[in-house]
């Protein structure tokens, strides 16, 4: 579970460990595993942009920053995808965009409950504007789904920011954060710089944000399969 | 620290000639009519040159250009009868974003504007045209009275972020904008988009989808500043010119990724110059394509933007090209 024994601090979770700690075993189909992320800005800083995502493959396992696929959980089916922070900072561009929105596209055809795992520090720049628009095409598909009444909660995890935040992360029917994840809009470092003021204690928290009425519930990762069945119990038809 | 308009200089000068030269035939009588005609050919050729080859940081700079035309100007200029909606009904009135009924071309709608401010007043109330929370929520309601009485919504973009603040985040500008997109994709009545200005990130778009956007020629639509980009990427804030050309944040490279659907033209020497031709421009454009949009089915009208949407990315799919 990733976490700290004395403390339980949450630890980053890998997403393949993810799947499995909410994932019925032996039920996971994985959905468009070979996408990859083209460079269609031709984009270059201190070094090309995709030799920096070949760098983040390397360290990661994993093609890009999110995970999606089917799969029960405790006996419900559902589409799932789970970000994953060691890629990029978790960072969506067109290949999140694109897998998360046809994982909610399945969902809806489908019939069932959409559920994603959110850890991310925001869109990612080197793909300029494809990747801010990124942030309406999830949302429309969830709006899509949305209006099919279908479920679909959004689990946030440390730390959830910036456009994914203000995209399908916020947009859950119920929305769920893990204990002291950082989530929000702008980053702590860039408002402390436009405000010129300490930060409130615990801004930006799981904690912050239920106390300022952002979210529904926070559940720690070993209870999280349970609590997500609790809830579907109620709003799967 | 050098001004942002220093490659408008050569501009300015020539003009400032003409007026000098038409004051001294003025109070000498002497006729200065050919030096004068000549000098606006040279301002007129020179303008058209340096405006036919701007860089993406310059045309930056232009959308942020203290004189350029906003939602208000546009408002007094082609909005007839207009009616100001203010609040969100639940916190406060965020002057960010001007909401209101008005009528454009014969067209009644409802204006949703993006406002920077005028004047230091002006702007102060207007937080420099980054919107709160209230003002998004503003926006929605009033999206939804549109969608209720069948008019059309025209969201005019113009701001360099949403507001970065601590206030901001306890009234949650995530969700706000979050939820703004999602509803704005189904909203059961045409939305035209225009950017004139600042098109800064998540504030931008949180007022920013619908069935056609539509860009002036020296505005902006950009995931990150190219500031804030040339920090993180470069650890260099100097580095913005290039951050502003590797970003892809003009309009014509946005129109060429599908993200934008028409660029309006500015007059000679940018929108800032002749703000009256500009709104006609911008008028004709939007009910341009209204006409269009009216015309069509509301189902098919929102297929149409969703697939939109939809194909925004670039992505290489091995299941695809293998197939």
């Amino acid at each position: 579970m990733d976490t700290c024994p004395e403390c339980n601090h949450h630890f980053p979770m890998a997403a393949r460990n993810r799947v499995a700690s909410i994932i019925d075993e032996g039920t996971w189909l994985e959905f468009d595993a070979d996408i990859t992320s083209a460079d269609p800005l031709s984009f270059v800083d201190s070094k090309p942009y995709l030799e920096r995502i070949i760098q983040s493959q390397a360290k990661s396992g994993l093609k890009d920053a999110v995970i999606c696929g089917t799969g029960s959980l405790e006996g419900i089916a559902i589409g799932l995808g789970a970000m994953d922070f060691s890629f990029n900072g978790g960072s969506m561009g067109s290949v999140v965009g694109e897998k998360l929105t046809r994982m909610i596209e399945r969902s809806t055809a489908a019939k069932v409950p959409a559920l994603i795992i959110s850890s991310s520090g925001g869109a990612r720049m080197q793909e300029g504007a494809l990747s801010l628009m990124q942030m309406a095409k999830t949302s429309a598909a969830l709006a899509r789904h949305a209006a099919a009444k279908l479920p679909y909660i959004s689990v946030l995890t440390n730390p959830t920011m910036a456009g994914v935040m203000a995209s399908f992360a916020s947009l859950g029917d119920v929305i769920i954060a893990e204990p002291k994840a950082l989530i929000g809009f702008t980053g702590p470092r860039v408002i402390k710089e436009t405000i010129k003021q300490e930060l409130p204690e615990g801004f930006q928290t799981s904690e912050f944000l239920i106390a300022h009425g952002q979210l529904d519930l926070i559940v720690t990762r070993q209870d999280l399969k349970a609590e997500l069945a609790r809830i579907l119990g109620y709003l799967v038809r | 620290m050098s001004n942002p308009f220093d490659f408008l200089e050569p501009l300015v000068e020539l003009e400032s000639k003409i007026v000098e030269l038409e004051r001294l035939s003025e109070t000498t009588g002497l006729s200065m009519s050919g030096e004068v005609q000549s000098l606006r050919e040279k301002l007129s050729a020179e303008t058209r040159r340096m405006f036919s080859s701007l860089t993406p940081w310059q045309r930056v700079q232009l959308s942020r250009h203290p004189l350029r035309p906003q939602s208000s100007d546009y408002i007094d200029q082609i909005i007839e009868d207009f009616v100001p909606l203010s609040g969100d009904r639940a916190f406060g009135d965020d002057e960010a974003i001007i909401c209101g009924l008005g009528t454009i071309g014969g067209h009644q709608c409802m204006l949703i504007g993006q406002q920077k401010g005028k004047d230091v007043h002006e702007r102060r109330r207007c937080n420099f045209g980054m919107p709160h929370p209230e003002g998004y929520r503003k926006a929605m309601s009033k999206m939804r009275l549109a969608e209720k009485f069948g008019l059309g919504v025209l969201c005019l973009i113009n701001t360099p972020g949403a507001f970065p603040g601590v206030d901001a985040e306890e009234r949650g500008q995530s969700i706000a904008i979050a939820e703004n997109i999602r509803d704005m994709a189904l909203l059961r009545t045409p939305v035209i988009i225009v950017v004139i200005g600042e098109g800064g990130s998540g504030g931008a778009l949180g007022i920013g989808v619908g069935d056609r956007m539509l860009m002036l020629e020296n505005s902006y639509f950009s995931v990150i500043s190219p500031e804030g980009c040339a920090a993180i990427l470069w650890k260099d804030g100097n580095k913005k010119d290039l951050a502003a050309q590797r970003l892809g944040l003009t309009g014509q490279e946005l129109k060429r990724h599908g993200i934008v659907d028409e660029i309006i033209e500015e007059p000679a020497g940018g929108a800032h110059r002749q703000p009256v031709q500009m709104a006609h421009l911008l008028r004709d454009a939007v009910v341009r394509n209204l006409v269009e949009l009216k015309a069509l089915d509301i189902e098919e009208l929102l297929e149409r933007r969703y697939r939109k949407h939809r194909s925004i990315g670039m992505v290489i799919d091995q299941s695809v090209a293998q197939a």
